[in-house]
């Protein structure tokens, strides 16, 4: 393999913080929804954090864009970088439309946006009932679906560095600076 | 890498290389164990936990379900005014709210119970919502009732308490036994209804005190924290709560007298603020604290217009008491989180629901909202 076999420090150190975000963020999610006790104090948290990682994803996007990623491996099939790359774009959107919904499906509730103290953000889309129905529902099956693609990414994460041991996982999980290998 | 062997190393099923089935295996089994804690956050593990869903199975066990409408405090009215700080609180709290000045209100009057139906009576909790928009932009809801202490201490508490009194299905009133043994268990319950049991109902809304029951905490400008509790208390005059036969023919009595007291003219209420104690319970809605701690008057409510449920601002709200601005937060009363979690659910549910009319009608007085 020649040329660049790592992504540069900056994606790695994005891909990282924002993987422990997305996680805590689902985790949280999913147990907000149900709880009574500790309603209040995850709820308190998914906001700001959702935020964070839509402003997040956005500079991870540009960063992508400027720091393009290495290369997959040539002799790896069709299918899987076609999966690859599809899951990719699949995490991307989740990532981007996932919090932008939670914003406006509080914005149709009639819900300040409240992110910390006095910290918080305009509505973007008018109070009403029926936009504010489709949009909840529409969060859960978004974040289901970001959940489902995360363990896809997990397991495939996991092959490239047990099974294929093509140097894939090491491009993003090596902690060294620099992107030759 | 070179790829040894001339097989592809992306070859996922290969059944005479035991090794790579033993590594799929483990990562089978990664993904899986986090799945698992997935269902295990998720509550899906425990089903024997309280959570959101049977808080509101609960309800409709006890009130049936009513398309549309709030699965608690289900009958209500829409009104709308103003707040007038005096300035007073603003020592208090550093909320914008309690600056010297007027800020927008609206908010519903309401029943306590989920039938939307039920018959005005004396006795029944009467319960004011506000939604102070802060000229910040940033929004207070509160949501009181015109009991002085509240009757459970904790959210199983309340559960309890919903399939207690629940009606019976064959007598259609709830069962003496088993409000018998809900009370067994639940000491302070006996003890907060002695409490309210003292306090005489006044004749409507307009002359009730309406209060937060849970404590909260104000934060002051200077950074200390005071435990608080407040309440709206009215200028109209205490009456009893004697309807008279005409009133007792009407199912919406309280509710058309407050309407007329409105299109009369503006409704006050004073703002009062009392500062718990050194030892006062901030956790327990159940206990009240002693009349010698330090009430502060931090301003007037003032209510100028009444509109129905179909017309108003409110119904499409969730009074959620945690939506609450920089300066004032949370107590560690366990009913607090619950009832924002529970009024979540419930406000997720009735959006969806097709809306019905409100058995309240409020004719137009020309002075709208």
């Amino acid at each position: 393999m020649v040329g660049t076999s790592r992504f540069p420090a900056l994606s790695r150190l994005l891909h990282w913080l924002m993987a422990a975000m997305v996680l805590v963020m689902l985790f949280i999610g999913i147990a907000m929804v149900s709880s009574l006790g500790d309603y209040h104090r995850l709820i308190a948290i998914h906001k700001p954090l959702g935020i964070a990682i839509f402003v997040l994803v956005a500079i991870r996007f540009i960063n992508r864009l400027l720091n393009r990623p290495p290369p997959l491996p040539a002799d790896m099939p069709g299918w899987q970088r076609f999966a690859a790359h599809g899951s990719h774009v699949v995490l991307y959107v989740l990532l981007f439309v996932l919090p932008l919904v939670g914003w406006g499906m509080l914005s149709a509730g009639g819900y300040p946006i409240q992110l910390y103290g006095a910290l918080h953000l305009p509505p973007i889309l008018p109070h009403n009932a029926t936009l504010y129905t489709v949009l909840r529902t529409t969060h859960t099956v978004l974040a289901f679906l970001l959940f489902a693609t995360f363990l896809l990414h997990f397991g495939a994460a996991l092959m490239h560095a047990l099974i294929f041991r093509d140097g894939v996982f090491q491009s993003m999980a090596s902690v060294r600076v620099g992107r030759r290998r | 890498m070179p790829n040894d062997f001339g097989r592809s190393r992306y070859r996922l099923l290969d059944f005479h290389n035991r090794r790579r089935l033993w590594q799929l295996g483990g990562i089978g089994l990664a993904i899986v164990c986090v799945i698992g804690l997935f269902a295990w956050a998720a509550g899906w593990l425990s089903p024997g936990r309280l959570t959101q869903e049977r808080m509101i199975a609960a309800f409709t066990k006890a009130n049936g379900l009513h398309s549309g409408f709030r699965y608690n405090h289900a009958k209500g009215v829409c009104v709308a005014g103003y707040f007038e700080s005096n300035g007073k609180g603003a020592a208090l709290s550093k909320a914008v709210v309690f600056r010297l000045g007027r800020t927008p209100v609206f908010g519903r009057f309401a029943l306590a119970g989920g039938d939307p139906y039920m018959a005005d009576v004396s006795g029944a909790v009467r319960s004011m919502a506000l939604d102070f928009e802060l000229t910040d932009g940033e929004v207070w809801r509160t949501g009181m009732n015109d009991i002085p202490v509240f009757v459970v201490r904790t959210p199983k508490g309340f559960y309890e308490q919903l399939l207690a009194t629940r009606p019976d299905p064959r007598t259609g009133k709830p069962d003496p036994a088993r409000i018998r043994a809900f009370l067994a268990g639940h000491p302070e319950t006996v003890r907060a209804k002695q409490v309210i049991a003292a306090h005489p109902f006044s004749s409507g809304f307009a002359n009730s005190i309406f209060n937060s029951l849970n404590a909260f905490r104000f934060i002051a400008p200077d950074g200390t924290v005071r435990a608080v509790r407040w309440s709206m208390v009215p200028e109209d005059a205490f009456e009893p709560d004697t309807p008279a036969a005409a009133q007792k023919q009407d199912r919406n009595y309280l509710f058309d007298t407050l309407i007329d007291r409105i299109h009369d003219g503006p409704v006050r209420w004073h703002l009062v603020v009392t500062v718990a104690g050194q030892g006062d319970t901030i956790d327990d809605a159940t206990i009240p604290w002693p009349a010698s701690r330090p009430h502060i008057d931090m301003g007037t409510l003032v209510l100028t217009s009444v509109s129905g449920e179909g017309h108003g601002r409110c119904r499409d709200i969730n009074f959620d008491p945690l939506i609450l601005p920089a300066g004032i937060a949370p107590s560690d009363d366990p009913i607090l989180s619950a009832r924002s979690a529970a009024y979540s659910r419930s406000f997720t549910l009735r959006e969806a629901e097709k809306k019905k009319p409100s058995a309240v009608r409020v004719a137009t007085s020309g002075k709208g909202e």
